[in-house]
């Protein structure tokens, strides 16, 4: 399997294919369309993300030691860079996702061109990653 | 607001000269020249008001009523000439009845802990649904403190108040009406003197919540025979961190000081103290002195300019707008009131506000997106926020131009 790292690197060389912005952009609308649907039952305010101007929810799940996430948001664009985000960390292990910088997205160049209220829900939402990542990896841990 | 007369041509200054005097308005954006459309959120500054600020800290900058010496002096009668040029501005006859506040929150936050708090259970203060949050916290904090209900005037389809309904809950209990008189987020511009004249006729005192109004046309104060009027220096094309509050003398010099402090003292003792004069009664520290001094300096700018000029500059814009943007195939205006400031509220299809934020933003447009601090608007709406263009004179037919194509680009992508 492909470490994070590689998938990371992966995404940056397909987004390095568009010189024109717009372009990126319809990108991560296409990649957020292609988001694995969340399950209802977590489309509640338990699983929102605060900080974020759009709503987004993320929904946590496991697999042998692996973390694999499902999510949702109302906003477009904000749904592709979730998908983005997913697409690295999903079935990846979790002790791995817990300690991942997650500095890929800076290569994608996409952090600073995002509003700061959405970089701050971007932030947000890794750091719900690697939350859940981080207690998935202890529990595993103590039962081993 | 009144409507000013038909502008005559010949007094018509050249766009792109006025739009010459705005320095950030040639900042470039993703490599565009921005497309300023947040005029509602904060207006952009004139070089008169920078150079007057500017002027103010390179040459006079000293503390106000403090001292003997010359340059204190001198930052004295800037601020108090200020103070004379914001009340002939907004048609008060008595320099006494400006108290320059942090901005239109402040002033009203300051009724509240003052006026306010001589209310108690039983009494009610009449609000709307289309006020902006610094219009109703306050109040619903003033309702924790002292038990004071707030009753709510209802919204109509087309984002106007509910006139009828807002006759009904006029009663002996109302002791404020505290209403928006142009809605930031709808542009609907409220039938302000019918309202006064209603709670007038039962002695009930009416503030005016005027931060969106001030930019747009002129106000009168003594005319309109409000009790209280707010407004934000800021959007009125002045230096943000500065605003006022007006209000007759006769309720100010009866209300309580809210902030302790410097300058608003006569006498300091431990045996106790006593109060300054209004307005320096409610003016606590070292105020914004150069904010106040560029906010006097933004009403010279914008009366030789013109309210004539800057009604048919933002009639025309409100009128091309609507006709542009109601073309968009999918586009939705949300406030449609007959008497509507240069506004323009929208949802766009499905689109999230902030998709449509995000790819204007690219193309150098800047609008606002969200729920524009009025979240109960929202909510009778039954929509999570809307993307807003908000006009000033200095903007173009161009530049809702480009505004209309970002918003075909963005329904395409966004579909």
């Amino acid at each position: 399997m492909n470490t994070l790292t590689d998938r990371a690197s992966d995404l940056v060389s397909e987004f390095e294919i568009f010189d024109d912005w717009m372009d990126r952009y319809q990108y991560v609308i296409d990649l957020g369309k292609e988001l694995e649907p969340l399950d209802e039952a977590f489309r509640t305010n338990e699983y929102r993300i605060h900080g974020c101007q759009s709503q987004v929810w993320l929904q946590p799940g496991e697999a042998n030691g692996t973390v694999h996430f499902k999510a949702d948001s109302d906003a477009q664009i904000t749904k592709g860079l979730i998908a983005i985000l997913l697409r690295v960390v999903n079935d990846a292990p979790a002790a791995e996702v817990a300690s991942a910088d997650l500095a890929f997205l800076d290569r994608l160049e996409l952090k600073e061109h995002l509003s700061p209220t959405r970089k701050n829900g971007l932030d947000a939402m890794i750091k719900q990653i690697r939350l859940y990542a981080g207690a998935l990896a202890a529990r595993s841990a103590s039962s081993n | 607001m009144t409507q000013p007369a038909a502008p005559s041509v010949a007094t018509h200054p050249d766009i792109g000269a006025v739009r010459a005097q705005f320095p950030a308005l040639q900042t470039e954006v993703h490599g565009q020249e921005v497309a300023y459309f947040d005029n509602a959120a904060t207006a952009q500054k004139p070089q008169a008001v920078l150079d007057r600020m500017d002027r103010y800290y390179r040459t006079e900058n000293a503390n106000v009523h403090r001292g003997v010496h010359t340059m204190s002096q001198l930052a004295t009668d800037a601020y108090e000439g200020a103070r004379a040029r914001m009340a002939s501005f907004l048609g008060a006859d008595d320099t006494r009845e400006i108290i320059f506040t942090r901005g239109t929150t402040e002033a009203i936050n300051l009724v509240a802990s003052t006026f306010g708090n001589g209310l108690s259970i039983g009494d009610e203060i009449i609000v709307s649904e289309m006020e902006h949050h610094s219009n109703i916290v306050p109040w619903q904090l003033l309702s924790e403190r002292t038990g004071v209900k707030l009753r709510v005037v209802p919204v109509t389809d087309d984002g106007e108040l509910d006139i009828e309904e807002f006759r009904i809950m006029l009663s002996e209990r109302t002791k404020l009406v505290a209403l928006v008189h142009v809605s930031n987020s709808l542009g609907t511009v409220n039938p302000v003197r019918r309202i006064i004249a209603d709670a007038r006729g039962m002695g009930i005192p009416v503030l005016l919540d005027g931060a969106q109004a001030v930019p747009h046309g002129p106000v009168d104060v003594k005319d309109l025979d409000v009790d209280f009027y707010c407004l934000s220096s800021h959007k009125m094309f002045g230096p943000t961190g500065v605003g006022v509050l007006y209000g007759k003398a006769e309720h100010l010099e009866a209300m309580p000081p809210w902030q302790g402090g410097g300058d608003m003292i006569e006498q300091v003792d431990f045996a106790g103290t006593t109060f300054n004069e209004i307005p320096h009664k409610f003016e606590a520290g070292t105020p914004h002195i150069a904010g106040v001094i560029g906010m006097g300096a933004a009403a010279d700018y914008l009366e030789a300019l013109g309210w004539d000029f800057i009604a048919s500059r933002e009639q025309d814009l409100l009128e091309y707008g609507t006709s542009r943007l109601a073309s968009i195939k999918g586009l939705r205006i949300i406030g449609t009131a007959p008497k509507k400031a240069a506004v323009i509220s929208f949802l766009l299809g499905n689109a999230h506000p902030y998709d449509v934020g995000s790819v204007l933003d690219r193309l150098g447009i800047a609008v606002r997106t969200g729920h524009h601090c009025t979240q109960p608007l929202m909510k009778r709406f039954g929509i999570p926020g809307t993307v807003r263009a908000s006009f000033a004179f200095y903007n173009t037919r161009e530049e809702i131009d480009r505004l209309a194509a970002g918003l075909e680009r963005a329904a395409g992508m966004l579909s």
